[in-house]
C-alpha cells in the first residue's frame, strides 16, 4: 500500500469515523446536559424563536457591522469560500462520489474554483491577522484558535498544490492534512460549524417566548 | 482548591445548563461583542470584552463538564483549574462591568446570551461570598425592610398621602379583591413619588380597581442582581403571597427594568410554580387602557422629546412598540435618538451596578455614550426614561456631563396629557 493509498484509504476512514462520531458525541453531550423547563407563561413561540434566532444571526446588524466591516467581510469570504471549495470543487465531488456517497453533482468551473480559493484564502488570512493584531482578539484567543486557523490554512494550501493531481506526494500531503483536520475537528473550536445552531437557537428561543422581535 | 473556589466552581457547573454550554461551545472568540459593549466602547479596555468576563465559568465548564473533558484531563489537555485569585480578579468584571443589558447578543454571530450567562455566573460568586459591598448592603436593607434602599411602609404611606393631596384621589392600601396590585421600585417611591399620583390619575380615569400592598410594595429584586436564586425567591415570595392573599387578578410591574424580568420571566421558575395572577408591566397596562379608549389622549406635550430604552423592558423584555405608541400620542415632537430601540445603549447603571459605589467611575464613563446620543438629538428638551433606576443614573450623568434636559417617566407623561386635562408636564 502506497502512502497515498493509506491516507486516502484506512486513515481517511478512521479520521472520518472519528469526525462523525466525535461531533455527534459532542453535540449529544451538550444537549444531554439539559435545561430546566421554563414555566413562565410565554408570549410567543420558543420554537419559532429558535429558528428565527438561527436565521437572524446570519446577517450582521448594520450598526455593529460598520465597526468591524473588515472582520465581517473576512469571515463571510472565508466561510462561504471554504463551503464552495469543499462541496463544489470538481476533485472533491469526485472523491465524495467514489468513496462515500456514490452520486455526484455539477462542479464549479475551474476559473470559479480559483476565484473562490482566492476569496477563502484572503478571508482566512484577514481573520488570522486580526486575531494576532487586534487587542481584543489577542486577549480572548487561545491555542485552539490558532491551531484551528493554521490547520485549515495548511489544508487549503496543500489542496492548491495538489490541484493538478500531477504528483501523488502532493495529493498525499493534502489528504494527510485533511485527515488531521478531521481528527482535530470534534475536539476543538472548529466544532462551531455544528454548535452554532444550538447557541443561536437557545437564545433565539428565550427571546422568542418573550415576544422579542429580534 | 480553597473553599471559595470550590463553592464558586460547583455553582458555575450547576448553572451551566445546555444553553450556557452551547454558548461556551459555539464562541469563536471573534471579539464582535466588544463592539457592542458600552463599557468597552467607553474605556477602550480589551478586558471589558463581554465574553472575556465569562472566562472563569467557561474554564470550569471546559475542565469539568464539557463533552471530552475527562479525556482531555487524562491527556493533560484540559484547561487549568480556576483559582481563587482569578475569581477575585474577575469579580469587578462580573459585577461592575456588566449591566446584563444584552446588547452584545445582537452583535454576536453565534447569538450568545452573555447577559443571561453572567446572571448564572453571579450565582457562583454570590454563593462564594464574592459580592461587592454595595450590593451586600442592599441585601441587608432588603432583609430588614424589603427595600434595597430601606424604604419602610411608613415612608411609602407618607408619599401616598402627599400624592393623594396633590391629585385629590384616594389611593387604597391592602384593598382585598382589587383587580390590580401595583408594585414600585424604591427609587420611584423616594425619588419620583409623582409616579404614584400618575397611576392614581390614570387608573381613576380608566375606572380600574387597584391597590398597593403594605407588605409587598417593593418590586426590585436584589437577589436577581446579586445572582442568588434563594434570595431572589425569598423576595419574590413576599409579592406572590401578598398578591394571592389580596386575591388580585394582576400584579403590575413598575417602570423598573430588572423588576419586570425578575417577576414576569424568572418569577415562576424561581418559585417552581405558576402564579394565580397575571404579571403585567405598567407600560402594557397603560397601552391596553389607551387602546380600549379608557384613557384617551388629550393635548400633546409640545416639547421635543426622545425615549430611552431600558434594556430589561425593551431589548430583553419585548416591550418595544408600546412606549413609542404612547409617546407619539402624548408628545407632538417625539424624535428617536441614534441606535433607538433594540440596539439602544444601556444607561450604565443596570444589573446592580448603580447599587455598587465601587463602579461609579466606570458607570459615569459608560454614560458618556448616552450623553452623546442625547446631544445628537437637535433641540432636545426632555427625555422619557421609563425606569426609575435609569432615571437616577441619567440625573447623575447629567450633572457630570453638564446636560440640561428634563427627565420624566412614561406614566407621568401619559397622565399629564389625558383628554380633558390641559395640565402640562414639567
Amino acid at each position: 500500500m502506497s502512502f497515498l493509498e493509506f491516507v486516502q484509504g484506512p486513515m481517511f476512514i478512521f479520521a472520518a469515523t472519528v469526525f462523525v462520531l466525535g461531533a455527534l458525541w459532542r453535540l449529544v453531550g451538550i444537549i444531554k446536559i439539559g435545561r430546566k423547563k421554563d414555566i413562565s407563561p410565554p408570549k410567543a413561540s420558543a420554537a419559532a424563536g429558535f429558528i428565527k434566532g438561527n436565521l437572524r444571526h446570519f446577517w450582521p446588524r448594520g450598526i455593529f457591522a460598520k465597526r468591524t466591516m473588515v472582520h465581517i467581510v473576512g469571515g463571510y469570504g472565508f466561510h462561504l469560500g471554504l463551503f464552495a471549495l469543499i462541496f463544489f470543487g470538481a476533485y472533491h465531488i469526485d472523491f465524495l462520489n467514489e468513496r462515500i456517497l456514490g452520486f455526484s453533482w455539477p462542479a464549479m468551473p475551474r476559473w470559479a474554483f480559483l476565484m473562490v480559493s482566492g476569496i477563502a484564502f484572503a478571508g482566512l488570512i484577514i481573520l488570522w491577522v486580526r486575531r494576532i493584531s487586534d487587542p481584543v482578539m489577542r486577549l480572548i484567543s487561545d491555542k485552539d484558535d490558532h491551531i484551528g486557523s493554521w490547520l485549515t490554512f495548511l489544508v487549503m494550501l496543500s489542496g492548491c498544490f495538489a490541484l493538478e493531481q500531477a504528483h501523488d506526494i502532493l495529493r498525499a500531503i493534502h489528504m494527510l492534512l485533511v485527515n488531521i483536520w478531521l481528527l482535530y475537528f470534534p475536539f476543538s473550536r472548529l466544532m462551531h460549524g455544528f454548535t452554532f445552531f444550538l447557541s443561536r437557537g437557545s437564545s433565539g428561543a428565550t427571546y422568542g417566548r418573550k415576544g422579542i422581535d429580534l | 482548591m480553597s473553599n471559595i473556589t470550590e463553592t464558586a466552581v460547583e455553582k458555575f457547573l450547576e448553572h451551566t445548563d445546555s444553553e450556557a454550554a452551547s454558548f461556551f461551545e459555539a464562541c469563536v472568540k471573534c471579539g464582535q461583542c466588544a463592539e457592542a459593549c458600552h463599557f468597552h466602547l467607553a474605556t477602550g479596555d480589551p478586558r471589558q470584552t463581554p465574553i472575556y468576563k465569562l472566562r472563569p465559568m467557561e474554564r470550569a465548564y471546559k475542565r469539568d463538564k464539557a463533552p471530552f473533558s475527562s479525556l482531555k484531563k487524562m491527556l493533560g489537555l484540559a484547561p487549568k483549574p480556576v483559582t481563587e485569585a482569578e475569581l477575585k480578579e474577575w469579580e469587578e468584571l462580573v459585577y461592575d462591568s456588566c449591566n446584563m443589558c444584552g446588547r452584545c447578543t445582537l452583535a454576536c454571530p453565534m447569538g450568545i446570551d452573555i447577559a443571561g450567562t453572567i446572571r448564572k455566573m453571579r450565582e457562583g460568586y454570590s454563593a462564594a461570598g464574592l459580592v461587592p459591598e454595595g450590593l451586600q448592603r442592599s441585601a441587608e436593607f432588603v432583609k430588614k425592610t424589603s427595600s434595597p434602599m430601606g424604604v419602610t411602609i411608613k415612608a411609602l404611606k407618607a408619599q401616598i398621602a402627599h400624592q393623594e393631596k396633590a391629585t385629590g384621589i384616594k389611593i387604597e392600601v391592602d384593598k382585598k379583591g382589587a383587580d390590580y396590585m401595583c408594585t414600585f421600585s424604591s427609587m420611584e417611591i423616594m425619588g419620583y413619588p409623582e409616579v404614584l399620583g400618575a397611576y392614581a390619575k390614570l387608573f381613576k380615569r380608566a375606572g380600574l380597581s387597584w391597590t398597593i400592598s403594605s407588605v409587598a410594595y417593593e418590586a426590585t429584586n436584589v437577589g436577581v442582581q446579586i445572582g442568588s436564586a434563594p434570595m431572589a425567591k425569598e423576595i419574590l415570595e413576599r409579592v406572590v403571597d401578598a398578591a394571592e392573599a389580596l386575591n388580585v387578578k394582576y400584579v403590575i410591574s413598575p417602570e423598573c427594568g430588572h423588576a419586570y424580568g425578575a417577576i414576569r420571566w424568572a418569577g415562576p421558575n424561581l418559585m417552581g410554580r405558576q402564579f394565580k395572577f397575571e404579571v403585567v408591566h405598567i407600560i402594557e397596562v397603560i397601552d391596553k387602557l389607551r387602546r380600549e379608549g379608557r384613557i384617551p389622549a388629550g393635548k400633546k406635550d409640545d416639547r421635543r422629546m426622545t425615549l430611552h430604552d431600558p434594556c430589561q423592558i425593551i431589548r430583553r423584555g419585548g416591550l418595544l412598540k408600546e412606549p413609542r405608541k404612547l409617546l407619539n400620542e402624548s408628545c407632538s415632537d417625539f424624535v428617536e435618538m441614534k441606535y433607538a430601540g433594540l440596539s439602544n445603549f444601556c444607561c450604565g447603571g443596570g444589573g446592580g451596578v448603580s447599587a455598587n459605589p465601587r463602579a461609579d467611575e466606570l458607570k459615569t464613563k459608560a454614560f458618556s455614550l448616552k450623553a452623546e446620543q442625547l446631544n445628537g438629538v437637535e433641540g432636545l428638551e426632555a427625555v422619557v426614561v421609563p425606569c426609575g433606576n435609569c432615571r437616577a443614573v441619567f440625573e447623575d450623568g447629567f450633572d457630570e456631563y453638564e446636560l440640561d434636559f428634563e427627565v420624566l417617566g412614561l406614566s407621568e407623561l401619559v397622565a399629564g396629557t389625558l383628554a380633558g386635562d390641559d395640565q402640562k408636564q414639567g
